[in-house]
């Protein structure tokens, strides 16, 4: 190399531009990077500006608390990405899947790549539109290194786990399955209700109450319980995914500052997405309150105390701050209180009584997790639940299991089946309803029904998987419902890519339970190794044959084969 | 251009509402975390597997001059986007000072 490039010369010391500070940085790459049109009327050019009734005087306010500029951006995130892919490397080169506490915590797994995974795509997705439709420079950046983020959460998150679908059933078909199975299309119905909103919506919906509020639920107590259960592969993606999170969490809280202070008629608009999108989000969320109470082998701490310090403190917090522009705390935030000893038992209870439905293996919780459950849970759950779970073990000893052959009524907003209690009655399950045009809908909750109720004409479009079935769209085009023996939730099931005791089915007996004992030589399950299925005697490790059939328990772990 | 002219976040008044931070618990972490631990007396530092969070009542205030100190070499506040899991409060950031706080009503 020419020393001649290494060393400024003189001159070139004299002319080169002071340094700038962060803030005089940020304000050049977010003020002279925009343009008024002028042969286009700014309407033409950004559409979707006007239509939700939010009103704009000044643009120039907008300003990203963190201030990241592109070199930055580029630089920390390149950073960031090296520093999680020597983490994935190492896992991967130390067979560390086998680790884990047990193969019960890779379950929980399987929900982030069919479940989670789709909504980083669909979140990427949602900002290039709002990337493109803000008419302010700094804010359409600001989504623009969002969108990148969300497309890069999809990419690691993928990576990360394709290395456990190499070893473990469930995970090898999350596009299709997003698209079609039961239960995802909560997390999926939830980012398309937001993406078919308008822009402001969207940004108040996502930044501020699902990511500013919520997330810290997902990826600090359930990311923290995955590093205790020696998950160092996920930990990182999650941690490292969380980090652009803390991002956007401050674009959140920006916006609905900035939305409030520019126009007081902004307030009521802001108010209701506010209540609207903190109801979906908690809603979808509940999932991670059966992830952190059930399928944690070692647990760090339960729903409820998770709930305490990351809505009831911190949310509080917020909204005591948004308090002076006018904006009170969420409609139903009482009831998510009220519900916080009884949501995961009440999740798990469901996936229990469909787990030949599910694409994950489901399992009565052992005595010694019932007592940590107890002692969580003293008002809830030795009362409610507890006897539940001894009536369903009594029925597993007598060879007669329960299962639940009906299809669920599902809630018209947030796709659950109707399966929560009334807020102030745990023995009684809340059905709501409404009525539009001459039809019939149903809710979960009064959260749900007041949303429907405020956009009919969209919730009646919604996707119900279970309307679908009965409409006889949830089947192959291979498939003749005239035929004799025809089985109507048999073929949903292959329609959805789910197979039966391979994907979901009963932890007892099934092919992750029976590989884990076989390869690793330690109980499937940490707390109730009876609840194993009996093994026979250890093989000698040998090679497997270079293709091996997916989830056929080979006798050895799948290796990855030399080029 | 425009400058931006807000008031310094030294000399805003902070309810008691709890600001957080929440790092990778790791070797780089360390002196970040005991720096800032040392400039915030009302920090409480949980440690819980796999990250530290430190909470404080109102302001949380992360130094790059103490951070250099701990850490014995030069320090870009943006660094932190390396190490960081989340946060919460409204944040100020400068090149030397990087805050999170709750103003008073």
């Amino acid at each position: 190399m020419n020393p001649a490039t290494l060393t400024p010369t003189a001159e070139a010391a004299k002319t080169a531009a002071r340094k700038l500070s962060l803030k005089e940085n940020y304000a050049l790459l977010t003020r002279d990077l925009g343009w008024e049109p002028s042969y286009q009327k700014p309407e033409d050019v950004f559409r979707h500006a006007q239509f939700e009734g939010i009103k704009i005087h000044d643009w120039e306010q907008w300003e990203d608390p963190f201030r990241l500029t592109m070199d930055a951006y580029w630089k920390y995130q390149g950073e960031k990405e090296r520093k999680l892919y020597a983490i994935l490397d190492a896992f991967q080169q130390n067979n560390a899947q086998f680790n884990v506490s047990d193969v019960r915590y890779v379950q929980a797994l399987k929900l982030f790549i069919n479940g989670v995974v789709g909504m980083e795509y669909a979140s990427h997705r949602g900002f290039n539109i709002i990337g493109r439709e803000f008419p302010g420079t700094a804010a359409r950046i600001a989504a623009q290194m969002q969108a990148i983020d969300e497309l890069r959460h999809a990419q690691t998150q993928t990576h990360a786990l394709s290395h456990y679908s190499k070893y473990f059933a469930g995970m090898s078909e999350f596009p299709h399955q997003y698209d079609r199975t039961w239960y995802l299309s909560i997390p999926k119905s939830f980012f398309e209700d937001a993406v078919s909103s308008g822009p402001f919506e969207f940004v108040v919906g996502i930044c501020f109450a699902f990511e500013y509020v919520l997330t810290n639920l997902v990826f600090m107590p359930w990311m923290s319980g995955a590093a205790y259960n020696g998950d160092m592969s996920t930990v990182s993606f999650g941690f490292s995914a969380q980090s652009d999170e803390a991002r956007h969490m401050t674009l959140g809280i920006e916006v609905i500052k900035f939305l409030l202070e520019q126009d007081p008629a902004n307030v009521p608009i802001v108010q209701g997405w506010i209540d609207k999108w903190f109801w979906r989000g908690y809603r979808l969320l509940s999932l991670v309150a059966a992830m952190m109470d059930y399928m944690l082998p070692k647990r760090v701490m339960s729903w409820a105390e998770a709930w305490e310090i990351y809505y009831e403190q911190n949310g509080g917090a917020l909204f005591a701050d948004l308090a002076r522009y006018g904006i009170r705390p969420p409609r139903h935030a009482d009831v998510t209180v009220k519900e916080k000893a009884h949501v995961s038992h009440q999740l798990w209870s469901t996936f229990y009584q469909f787990r030949h439905a599910a694409g994950f293996a489901v399992w009565l919780p052992s005595q010694d997790e019932q007592q940590w459950l107890s002692a969580k849970y003293p008002d809830t759950f030795d009362r409610y639940y507890r006897p539940r779970y001894a009536h369903w073990a009594a029925l597993e000893a007598a060879g007669t299991p329960f299962a639940n052959a009906t299809l669920p009524q599902l809630c018209q907003v947030c796709q659950w089946p109707l399966l929560f209690t009334e807020p102030d009655d745990p023995t009684q399950i809340c059905y709501r309803e409404e009525s539009y045009l001459g039809e019939k809908f149903h809710c979960c909750s009064d959260g749900c029904r007041e949303i429907f109720a405020k956009e009919p004409q969209k919730y009646v479009h919604a996707h119900l998987p279970v309307h679908q079935i009965y409409q006889g769209s949830y089947f192959l085009p291979d498939v003749n419902p005239g035929a004799p023996g025809f089985n109507p939730l048999v073929e949903a099931l292959r329609y959805m890519g789910i197979t039966a005791g391979v994907d979901g089915g009963s932890f007892h007996g099934h092919v992750d339970a029976q590989n884990w004992e076989r390869w690793t030589q330690r109980p499937a399950s940490m707390h109730d190794p009876m609840q194993s299925a009996p093994q026979p005697t250890p093989q000698a490790a040998t090679p497997p044959p270079p293709h091996t059939p997916p989830h056929t328990a080979p006798q050895t772990p799948p290796q990855r084969q030399p080029a | 251009m425009t400058t931006t002219t807000a008031t310094p976040p030294a000399a805003v008044r902070t309810s008691q509402q709890p600001v957080f931070i929440a790092l990778q618990a790791n070797n780089d972490t360390l002196p970040i975390v005991q720096a800032i631990a040392a400039d915030n007396p009302l920090a409480v530092v949980d440690e819980l597997p796999g990250l530290v969070k430190l909470t404080a009542p109102g302001r949380l205030r992360v130094c790059r001059a103490s951070i250099e100190e701990a850490m014995g070499r030069a320090f870009d506040l943006r660094e932190v986007h390396i190490h960081l899991v989340s946060l919460s409060g409204e944040i100020d950031e400068t090149d030397d000072e990087f805050t999170l706080l709750w103003r008073a009503a």
